[in-house]
């Protein structure tokens, strides 16, 4: 709403500061002749610190995004620290996510058995926990457990480098710290996730074989021939294409965490913690954006 | 006699041709906190200056100013007869191989072993190596600060004064013209704080190179400068031997050697 005139009443100091524009949870009175132009902004709309310092963090956020792409494709290449990147990030973060994903499946198997003894379709076990670990439940348990060891781990690490001075002798020895450190990183995140989603999935599809048979009895061959069976192309790709963007957003933000980390040892505990909150988040939000496009695209 | 008091020596001083750093009108703010305001010095062949000041004064901001970690908002920082403010990226990373830091923290790479450490300013910096070289440049400045058997070990082995010392053999593996120390006794306890301050002169005369030194440690200003620097209300407030500036009627010198 645009006024020419102030309508009466109080408007704090802090408040008409600004010069061509004012934006006020209040009344307004008393302005400045200079203050021609102003917007009278009723309270409930009027953004919140916190509004506004999330846009604002959204803005660096981007900025950073952008960043990382200005220098992704530029030499000098830092092959040699991607190609150590992709080995911590993906080879060691296999035994806990290999362990997590047969329990996975294990688990599922033997809590859908019930319910589809109950229907009578027993026999669609392995198909159904098939689709459902490789479609949606493998891709996004992976996301996270990934989320939670290496975007804190990447926060922590940049962090503490930050607040002791790491990234600048980086700096005085040469190198360019954010492609030496962020860039690598959100790589090897990016190109690791979906490698360890397809080796998680084959895991959760073997605790899921060991399940079907705690009650019963199926051959190794039926039970992969049903899985197989029952999956398509429209299955595997996009849940295949959706993990590069939850690892990207994984190797992102505990980069732009750590990176940016202040205030000390106390910030590197709040880069870890956030950056393991905001991937989490941003997976569900990636999730939630993919199943749209699949959706449209007539691959569900 | 004390040269300067009250930020008046903005003039080049005569032996001009030995100067190595010069920094004139020198202005940074962060926010509405303005952390150098006009501030002038100069720096020349194997001299160190001694900068005291308190803390939150600038000191740091100005050596990372000097070596083009903190973008200046106007001034001229030239060193080595280039003016950093205005020098890309790749002509800094030159001017870099020719200028130590050390780091108030050290700095050390947590995740790298000592050699690694030190092999990272050798690989880093546009210098080609053999791995023999590499290996020659490592052990000798790991001899200067008498630390070879820790070639293999991790940062997290050593203790305090082990670590500052392997932090200065990582500086001066290039054998730098310029070292800018920051706050190279701090945490440290005062016989170790002795041994790294001997260290530095001992190297400095070995390399013969000029040293900006930041300190707060009375024992380093008196062991190791040629002249003291008192940085001041953003200002190059005084400058002078630290007897000079000892026998100062000026209450705010006083008070730093009160």
């Amino acid at each position: 709403m645009k006024s020419k005139s102030p309508p009466a009443n109080n408007i704090s100091e802090r408040t008409y500061r600004t010069k061509n524009y004012i934006i006020a949870s209040g009344y307004i009175s008393d302005l400045p002749v200079a203050a021609t132009n102003y917007y009278y902004i009723p309270e409930f709309m009027t953004p919140s610190r916190s509004w506004q310092s999330f846009l604002e963090e959204t803005g660096v956020l981007l900025r950073f995004t952008g960043r990382f792409f200005s220098q992704c494709f530029r030499p000098r290449y830092e092959i040699a620290e991607f190609l150590r990147q992709c080995f911590i990030i993906g080879y060691r973060s296999l035994p806990l996510i290999g362990l997590t994903a047969f329990i996975m499946g294990l688990v599922l198997t033997m809590q859908l058995r019930p319910s589809l003894i109950d229907y009578g379709v027993e026999s669609q076990l392995p198909a159904m926990v098939g689709i459902a670990i490789v479609r949606e439940i493998g891709p996004v348990i992976v996301a996270l457990i990934f989320a939670g060891k290496i975007g804190s781990s990447i926060g922590a690490e940049l962090g503490s480098m930050k607040v002791t001075e790491q990234i600048d002798a980086m700096e005085v020895s040469g190198t360019n710290p954010f492609k030496y450190l962020v860039v690598t990183r959100v790589l090897a995140s990016t190109v690791m996730l979906p490698v360890l989603v397809m080796l998680g999935d084959a895991i959760s599809l073997y605790g899921s074989f060991l399940g079907v048979n705690i009650r019963g009895t199926t051959s190794f061959d039926l039970f992969w021939n049903q899985v197989l069976g029952n999956l398509s192309f429209g299955d595997v790709i996009p849940a295949f294409v959706k993990s590069f963007f939850f690892g990207f957003a994984v190797g992102l933000i505990g980069c732009y965490r750590g990176y940016y980390s202040t205030k000390g040892t106390e910030g590197v505990g709040r880069s870890a913690n956030s950056a393991v909150v905001i991937s989490s988040v941003l997976i569900f939000l990636i999730d939630l954006v993919a199943v749209q496009i699949t959706d449209i695209l007539g691959l569900n | 006699m004390l040269q300067t008091i009250n930020n008046t020596r903005n003039s080049p001083l005569p032996d001009e041709d030995n100067e190595i750093i010069a920094v004139e009108h020198l202005y940074k703010s962060f926010g509405s906190n303005k952390v150098l305001i006009d501030f002038s010095m100069l720096l020349h062949k194997e001299e160190n200056i001694v900068v005291l000041g308190k803390s939150g004064s600038g000191k740091s901001v100005l050596i990372k100013c000097i070596i083009g970690l903190v973008k200046p908002d106007s001034g001229t920082i030239r060193v080595l007869g280039q003016n950093i403010p205005e020098l890309s990226m790749e002509e800094l990373d030159k001017i870099r191989v020719r200028i130590g830091f050390l780091f108030q923290s050290n700095a050390l790479y947590d995740s790298m072993s000592v050699r690694q450490n030190l092999e990272f300013p050798l690989r880093r910096h546009s210098i080609r190596l053999r791995q023999d070289e590499v290996d020659t440049l490592v052990m000798n400045a790991l001899e200067d600060v008498g630390l070879q058997h820790t070639i293999d070990m991790m940062p997290a082995e050593l203790s305090g004064g082990m670590r500052k010392r392997i932090a200065l053999a990582r500086t001066l593996i290039l054998k730098p013209d310029i070292i800018l120390y920051d706050e190279p006794t701090t945490g440290l306890d005062p016989i170790t704080a002795k041994e790294i301050i001997e260290l530095m002169i001992r190297i400095q005369k070995k390399y013969r190179s000029a040293s900006i030194i930041i300190s707060h440690d009375m024992n380093c200003v008196k062991m190791a400068s040629d002249k003291v620097l008192m940085l001041i209300e953003g200002k190059c407030y005084a400058l002078g031997t630290m007897e000079e500036l000892q026998r100062s009627a000026d209450p705010k010198v006083k008070k730093f050697f009160e």
